[in-house]
């Protein structure tokens, strides 16, 4: 059973588990984050407004995927799978909006 | 049974976990497989959200003062408390992760107690803003009236809304429907989240996870933190970036 019980603790080794405190840090920052967001919101900025948002908001996805998702502690097939996809979702979005921009712009 | 691989399997094969598939040569590898293929799902998740979220920022950019006059209307105060609530339980599942990863049931119990607790409180407070938009005439195709916008009352203590023109009025309707589709899209992936909560949590008690299976719950993590990520985008484009125009 103590055999049985010590192999898993070295698979939990390489596995690596994030640690309560990182999770504790990380959810304080997208706390603190939520408030500046809010914050930020309030000054009058024009179309910067948007800019800072949505900076912010990258910010915090940023985090929640590396630290609350693991990626920062993962393989490099799972850093390359997630960037894949954040290369593919921009190419969409940029494409699509690129030909709309073009066509009729508005105030941003 | 000559191949390398099913020599390392038969060598190996008393350092098994009970719950390590056959096909995979290591456990790290059938883990590694699984995060993959959750991760691959998330993917599709990201295209399916994108879209809307591309059809927001060119209806918004098409008909801007409708979208301003409409995001107007939502509750800055309903919607931070949202977001904190949403984060705080994207912590309380990161915790049930770690609690299932170091074995410890109690822990994990309530960790999901409270990740339930938390989802809960965010649809409720979700579904607060819903029935006001159903008072105030603000609901797509069932109860909709955009005179509101060509005539708008001052709140008591604000300055009134701008007026729109009767046409641009009118397309306060598409931004509520953008509205409607993705805050309730988003709803309905935390109403499966929930029941996926509710099924891990009698799993927990039953004590499933205490062989150290835990696949599905770091999996779930995943999905619950990728449902934060989408509100996480979803509150300063919906409720903030248009306060000032």
């Amino acid at each position: 059973m103590s055999d049985h019980q010590n192999h898993h603790e070295e698979q939990h080794e390489e596995n690596h588990i994030v640690s309560p405190k990182i999770y504790a840090v990380i959810a304080v920052a997208l706390l603190l984050c939520t408030a500046l967001t809010v914050a930020a919101s309030y000054v009058e900025m024009g179309p910067w407004n948007a800019v800072v948002a949505l900076a912010i908001a990258v910010f915090k996805a940023t985090l929640v995927v590396l630290f609350f998702m693991h990626i920062k502690y993962s393989s490099k097939l799972m850093k390359l799978t997630v960037g894949a996809g954040l290369f593919t979702f921009l190419a969409l979005v940029g494409m699509s909006m690129s030909d709309y921009i073009s066509r009729a712009w508005g105030s941003f | 049974m000559d191949s390398p691989t099913a020599a390392l399997h038969e060598g190996t094969h008393a350092e098994h976990p009970s719950y390590q598939r056959h096909h995979f040569v290591t456990m790290a590898q059938q883990k590694e497989s699984a995060s993959f293929g959750m991760w691959l799902f998330l993917l599709t998740e990201i295209m399916f959200f994108g879209g809307m979220f591309t059809a927001y920022l060119i209806y918004r950019n098409w008909y801007y003062a409708a979208f301003v006059a409409g995001s107007h209307t939502l509750s800055i105060v309903l919607g931070t408390t949202n977001t904190a609530v949403l984060i705080t339980s994207s912590f309380t599942m990161a915790m049930g992760v770690w609690c299932a990863e170091t074995r410890r049931r109690g822990g994990l119990i309530v960790s999901i107690l409270l990740t339930l607790a938390l989802g809960l409180v965010f649809l409720g407070i979700k579904s607060v803003e819903y029935h006001e938009k159903w008072v105030q005439h603000h609901v797509p195709g069932l109860r909709f009236d955009a005179m509101t916008f060509v005539h708008p009352h001052a709140e008591p203590g604000q300055a009134a809304e701008p007026p729109l023109s009767l046409d641009m009025a009118e397309h306060t309707e598409v931004y509520f429907s953008l509205y409607f589709a993705m805050t309730g899209m988003h709803a309905l992936h935390m109403i499966i989240g929930m029941g996926l909560l509710i099924f891990m949590l009698i799993k927990a008690i039953r004590g499933a996870y205490d062989n150290g299976n835990i696949a599905f719950i770091e999996n779930f993590g995943l999905y619950w933190h990728f449902v934060d990520i989408v509100w996480i985008f979803l509150f300063p484009l919906l409720y903030l970036i248009s306060r000032h125009q």
